[in-house]
């Protein structure tokens, strides 16, 4: 038990300077005798110093579940356990957190009371997908580990690894925020839990991962990071009070709101008038979300509330980094059928992408490779102006239907609008 | 788990109901909020069309945390904050109190702990970070030791709202970039193409995947001492360690090739302009724990640049459009070389196809 502790002088240069040290959480865990985790971190810590020295990683991959799951543990096995035997099995838990990522502290201390019997005290909050990373398992404690956190009272369920549905983030939205325009809790619930089967029996082409974020601001990273992002948006005019603009040019003086505000709208829809009120020309305002982050008591987004769905960010493997392309670019998100109809779709295109995609292809590629205009026909949803930057340039079209399909856009134009509707 | 004999069945409860954890003010008001400010940095004051207000209070950590740092945030959670966090993205710990009056004492209470205050507004937030050598299976470098070094560097960035606007840091420890895009992204560049075991190539990898797997069609199967094993044309390789996660006995890593190579401008909120993707600015960076020393002095270099010349509420990469790419250069004092310009598809839309000249 009383085993010397490596050497680490590497390590230690981290333990130095004024933010919270990672290395000196690792050495804590490492000195608590007597806990059943004390060995394993001791001889992680040695591992970790080993790589510093050595500028090598150390871990392999390998199979470990739990049962009735495909997915969610990340299984890792030392190279080196000959030095460094204690800390041979290393794996993690990938647990989804809850929307928002809100806990009591009564829940954090049971999860940390789990992860002391069974792992080896360390818990990373949280993860690039988003998940709560329990780090530091051996092979026979993830099953006794995964089952307290499963358990009643603590209600916790493995997130997504491997060519599966990935554990989903939304912002803190409606919980805290004036900005939000829908409910992201009710979405992202709604949508990664009617999908559970996709994300613990990895069986699609490759990851697949929906992000949430409830406006334009995008705080969840959702148009780069996610195969299908929920933006939160509107599309009615956005509400001024006009009182508040002209306390906040009192407060900060017209030159800073012409130049800061004003002069920075991307489609030069704003103009503050001679009494110091401003204008807004809504019809060619596209929901930035500049003015409104600058001015938070004067300006906020319209009532007539949605999103807009952009599908295919990914980055760089295999084709190169993609944003996510808009896709929807406005949907009604306020009754049980609106949310339905989100749901659905979503459902529809992870069907595309399980049906379509080739092997490790992101279904961002897919759409490259077969062309948005066919993407949308395979999903049924109609083109719009909303879905380019510009029409195409290139004269290398066939265009012998092009009366026919201009009387569609008529049609659609002219007559009932479906479900998916255009932003104006 | 080979010992179980009465295996459990998971109960796949999904993604975990936040309503019962939400501060009672944050539930009660939820979708009902209507403005906020910022009273000083690290601190959050909003307002709901009810007339509640909510303070929230941000403090940074270390993302991979022991059981008594994560306990001791609840202490002062409990005594101080009402027994309820919440994380950011960007693993920042939120405590959320319902009267100004509690904002101060929880303030000297986290950084009596050690838990710097900040991270919002027009401040540089916590570095987003991936796993590397602690866990990952391809790591290059460390990205904890990396956000570790350099939040030291950049503390006061933290705490104070003193930049242009937000910045939003990124490390990643291979190219695969985990990590995100940045405003700077400090990012593991390989230099060099994988060296293959081709004893162990048969017996771990799946090669027909390996071979799909290239983006330059630069792998192909071989045999090698008399057995079935794969070949890479060096030529074509552009050292991007694709290969290297299906197929470990092809080491895309060494102490001397893997290097870091540092990226700027990446954007992912609409604000302004639309989201855009970080660019390289310099690489041949040395991985040189345990404080990378010469990443640091770039990243340094970039961020007190932008500080000096952006413009309120310009984002690096805003700041850099305004400027031009040769003053970027120029005052950063970086070279400029043809590893700058892109060959990969789409490389057209990023040269300049104008006279818009900057001198």
């Amino acid at each position: 038990m009383a085993k010397t502790p490596h050497d680490t002088p590497l390590l230690d240069e981290l333990e130095k300077g004024p933010w919270p040290s990672f290395v000196s959480g690792l050495k804590r865990l490492a000195a608590d005798d007597g806990k059943p985790y004390a060995n394993m971190m001791r001889d992680l810590v040695g591992q970790l110093e080993h790589s510093y020295e050595t500028r090598m990683g150390y871990w392999k991959g390998g199979t470990v579940s739990v049962f009735g799951y495909g997915g969610g543990v990340i299984p890792r096995f030392s190279e080196a356990a000959e030095k460094f035997p204690a800390s041979r099995e290393f794996h993690t838990l990938r647990v989804q957190p809850p929307a928002g990522m809100h806990y009591t502290t009564d829940l954090l201390r049971k999860m940390c009371d789990v992860w002391e019997r069974h792992g080896s005290g360390l818990i990373a909050l949280h993860g690039q997908s988003g998940d709560i990373m329990f780090q530091g398992c051996s092979t026979e404690n993830v099953q006794k580990a995964f089952d307290e956190l499963n358990a009643e009272g603590m209600g916790f369920d493995l997130g997504g690894a491997g060519p599966a549905l990935r554990t989903s983030i939304s912002c803190v939205g409606h919980a805290r925020c004036e900005h939000s325009c829908y409910d992201e809790v009710k979405a992202h619930r709604g949508i990664i839990n009617s999908f559970l089967d996709e994300m613990h029996r990895p069986a699609l082409p490759y990851k697949f991962k929906f992000k949430f974020s409830g406006c334009p601001n995008d705080c969840s990273n959702a148009i780069h990071r996610s195969d299908f992002a929920v933006i939160g948006t509107w599309r009615d005019d956005m509400q001024v009070d006009q009182d508040e603009v002209k306390a906040y040019v009192a407060k900060n003086g017209r030159k800073q709101v012409i130049d800061q505000i004003i002069a920075m709208c991307p489609t030069r829809a704003l103009s503050l008038n001679d009494d110091d009120t401003m204008d807004v020309d809504n019809k060619s305002c596209v929901r930035c979300m500049h003015c409104i982050n600058a001015m938070t008591k004067a300006l906020s987004p319209g009532h007539d509330r949605g999103v807009s769905i952009l599908i295919g960010g990914k980055r760089s493997l295999k084709i190169g980094d993609m944003m996510g392309t808009v896709i929807i670019p406005f949907l009604k998100l306020e009754t049980e059928e609106d949310y339905e109809r989100l749901r659905e779709l979503g459902e529809t295109v992870i069907e595309f992408f399980a049906e379509n995609a080739l092997e490790h292809e992101r279904v961002g590629e897919t759409i490259d490779r077969i062309g948005l205009a066919n993407f949308l026909t395979a999903i049924g949803v109609e083109v719009d102006p909303n879905m380019v930057s510009h029409p195409r340039t290139s004269s290398y079209v066939r265009t012998d239907d092009w009366d026919e399909e201009a009387a569609k856009w008529h049609a659609r134009k002219g007559g009932a609008k479906g479900s998916v509707e255009a932003a104006e | 788990m080979s010992q179980a004999t009465q295996p459990r069945r998971p109960v796949e409860t999904g993604v975990p109901d936040p309503f019962p954890l939400m501060h009672p003010v944050l539930k009660k008001n939820y979708g009902n909020w209507k403005w906020h400010d910022r009273p000083r940095p690290g601190v959050l004051h909003h307002v709901s069309h009810s007339g509640d207000e909510v303070w929230t209070v941000r403090a940074g950590t270390q993302r991979q945390m022991d059981v008594h740092t994560i306990r001791k945030l609840c202490d002062i959670a409990d005594t101080y904050a009402e027994g309820h966090v919440r994380f950011t993205v960007r693993s920042n710990c939120e405590f959320m109190v319902s009267s100004f009056a509690q904002v101060a004492p929880l303030i000297e209470q986290l950084e009596a702990a050690g838990f710097p205050v900040g991270g919002t507004g027009n401040s540089v937030s916590m570095i987003s970070h991936t796993q590397g050598w602690l866990h990952c299976d391809i790591p290059g470098t460390d990205a904890s030791g990396v956000v570790k070094a350099l939040m030291d560097e950049i503390y006061q960035e933290f705490i104070h709202e003193e930049m242009p606007n937000r910045v939003r840091i990124t490390t990643s420890c291979c190219q695969i970039n985990c990590g995100g895009q940045g405003d700077i992204a400090i990012n593991v560049q390989y230099t060099k193409p994988p060296k293959i075991n081709h004893d162990l190539v048969a017996n771990v990898c799946e090669r027909p995947a390996v071979v799909a797997r290239c983006p330059v069609a630069a792998i192909r199967p071989a045999l090698v001492n008399g057995k079935p094993s794969l070949e890479i044309d060096e030529k074509k390789c552009i050292c991007c360690g694709a290969c290297y996660p299906p197929c470990p006995p092809m080491q895309i890593n060494s102490v001397e090739s893997t290097k870091l190579a540092i990226w700027v401008g990446g954007k992912h909120s609409n604000a302004r302009s639309k989201p855009t993707f970080h660019k390289l600015v310099a690489a041949g960076i040395p991985n040189n724990p345990p404080r990378w020393p010469e990443a640091a002095a770039i990243v340094k270099n970039i961020l007190y640049a932008y500080k000096e010349d952006g413009r309120p509420w310009e984002r690096v990469g805003e700041w850099i459009e305004r400027i031009g790419w040769p003053r970027f250069f120029e005052l950063t004092d970086l070279a400029f070389t043809r590893h700058h310009i892109d060959d990969w598809r789409g490389a057209r839309r990023s040269l300049n196809a104008s006279a818009h000249i900057h001198f």
